[in-house]
């Protein structure tokens, strides 16, 4: 393994540190227990926060901010955060409108904030994202994952929040964002936790490992290297098969990297994925494509699809200023 | 159940953990994403660490403060599981000091099931409850008929344990991380039933080296 880094323990809170200071207009840092906040807080609108383990950035960290996140609890890297930390950020973001919490359905988030949102005083809500098409069958009771769709249920919730709308409200776009949404991942490569040093899995140069998740958990099939376009059949087909979209139906299209795939083929896959889906019938009226849920060092890349109405529109239009997305203000 | 029990089976379970890192995390790697080992790891360590401010806790004290300890140090999915076999503990010490035999298997199943209702796994679906249930269930039925936690009991539980352990190895996976897999999962054993049965056979092997 090589990596930029001191020591594998002061890795994360040496990232936070010199995220917080690039970023001392728009959130700062608190350390045991770790949170960001804001850099001035909001007020009377639902306290949106959301967190996970570390090594998927600009998620959640760079959503915080204006029209997206009050505070983030980012966990150990492919560790969740823990309740102390939800804590502590919900205190200090929560006005009196209560909590709202976007947590990515895995099994450790979902009951790391289940026991926080027990122990807070305030009333809170949780959206839980699970737009993972991958794990397709609900006979998991884990049910699906929550990966980069989680971005767009951020800015939306996020945009709605600062409308001043009660925590309900909130909930219901959430969870309807969530539905509205699927995603698929292909990875070419593992990822390398730095803790364990060594790569998560094995993959062969002429291998790839279809509907992986964001952890470098394997995915469900591992299948020969292919060219991107017969890659991007793939990986549409499923999330097309979980949507059934109606023919004419807007959509947004985000192409997500893993990180250490390169904004060409990226928006190679987003070219690949857009010709698909217009020979759906469908509308591509809006787009995102860069690193917004990555895997560590991963190569390889998501595709998400959402079906878009007015008001999801409307919110996705909306001004935000954060570190990774920025539009409007 | 006294404090000082307590501090040493932490003790115990610490140092095992810590020689087993090969099989746990190679375990972790195979079907889950690399991090159960070490969140285990820090989970243990800081529990350890704990020592000075405990030794003169009662041991409803002692395994509440554990119990938040490890929920804040742990993260992941161990973090509430293993924190509720604590904080259950905790509150069941409270009300009702163990005695007897039977006293302490009721306290264990009661930290069981915390940790059961916190995570909702069955036997069966490939967790680290495969080797919790059985056990306590075994302990239970023991007490009952042993006057004293000696050899013969502690090496019952032992074989269970790693019984249950074992039997994960040829599970479909319903929870847990390792449920994405499908059917890759099957001839793997659970990394959690893995450091669950390492945990129970140190707290074994102490009592066992305390009995002779």
């Amino acid at each position: 393994m090589k990596k930029f880094m001191n020591q594998p323990d002061t890795m994360l809170t040496e990232s936070l540190q010199g995220f917080a200071a690039a970023h001392a207009d728009l959130v700062t840092l608190h350390l045991e227990p770790n949170y960001l906040v804001r850099a001035k807080k909001a007020q009377n609108k639902v306290a949106v926060i959301s967190g996970g383990g570390s090594g998927h950035e600009p998620l959640h960290s760079g959503l915080l901010g204006y029209g997206m996140l009050d505070a983030v609890c980012p966990g150990f890297v492919f560790t969740s955060p823990s309740p102390d930390q939800m804590l502590a950020a919900a205190e200090a973001v929560e006005c009196g409108k209560g909590v709202l919490f976007i947590v990515k359905n895995y099994a450790g988030d979902v009951m790391n904030f289940e026991m926080a949102a027990e122990m807070l005083s305030c009333e809170s809500a949780t959206v839980l994202t699970s737009d993972d098409v991958a794990v397709e069958n609900s006979t998991y009771t884990t049910g699906r994952r929550g990966v980069a769709g989680t971005v767009i249920v951020e800015k939306v919730v996020g945009s709605l929040a600062e409308t001043g709308a009660d925590l309900a409200t909130c909930k219901a776009l959430g969870d309807r964002v969530n539905r509205r949404t699927a995603s698929m991942g292909v990875a070419l490569t593992s990822c390398t936790v730095p803790a364990a040093g060594k790569p998560t899995f094995e993959l062969g140069e002429q291998e790839l490992e279809m509907g992986v998740g964001i952890h470098g958990e394997p995915g469900r099939r591992r299948e020969a290297m292919r060219p991107a376009d017969d890659i991007v059949a793939d990986l549409v087909k499923a999330i097309l098969h979980d949507l059934a979209p109606a023919a004419g139906s807007e959509i947004l299209l985000l192409v997500n990297g893993f990180a250490a795939t390169p904004l060409m083929e990226l928006y190679l896959l987003y070219n690949s994925a857009a010709r698909l889906l217009q020979s759906h019938g469908l509308i591509i009226s809006r787009s995102l494509v860069g690193n917004y849920t990555t895997a560590l060092d991963m190569a390889g890349a998501s595709i998400t699809v959402c079906l878009l109405d007015d008001e999801i529109k409307q919110h996705w239009d909306s001004p935000v200023h954060t570190a990774a997305l920025r539009w409007g203000m | 159940m006294k404090t000082d029990f307590i501090l040493a089976a932490i003790d115990a379970v610490n140092s095992a953990i810590l020689s087993h890192e090969a099989d746990i995390e190679g375990l972790d790697r195979d079907i889950g994403d690399g991090d159960h080992y070490i969140n285990i790891k820090r989970g243990c360590a800081a529990a350890a660490a704990m020592r000075p401010e405990l030794e003169n806790l009662t041991p409803d004290a002692a395994l509440q403060k554990i119990g938040m300890k490890v929920l804040s140090s742990i993260g992941g999915a161990s973090g509430p599981l293993v924190a509720s076999f604590f904080l259950e503990m905790a509150k069941a010490i409270k009300l009702k000091e163990p005695v007897s035999l039977a006293d302490h298997a009721a306290l264990f199943a009661t930290g069981v099931a915390g940790i059961q209702h916190r995570g909702k796994a069955q036997v069966g679906e490939k967790t680290m409850m495969d080797v919790l249930i059985p056990v306590s269930a075994l302990f239970t039925q023991l007490a009952s008929t042993h006057a004293e936690l000696d050899a013969d009991l502690l090496n019952a539980i032992k074989a269970e344990a790693e019984k249950g352990m074992l039997a994960t190895r040829d599970m479909l996976a319903t929870k847990g991380r390792a449920a994405g897999l499908g059917e890759r999962a099957i001839g793997h054993i659970d990394p959690g039933a893995k450091s669950c049965q390492v945990m129970i056979h140190a707290v074994c092997d102490m009592l066992l080296g305390q009995a002779h």
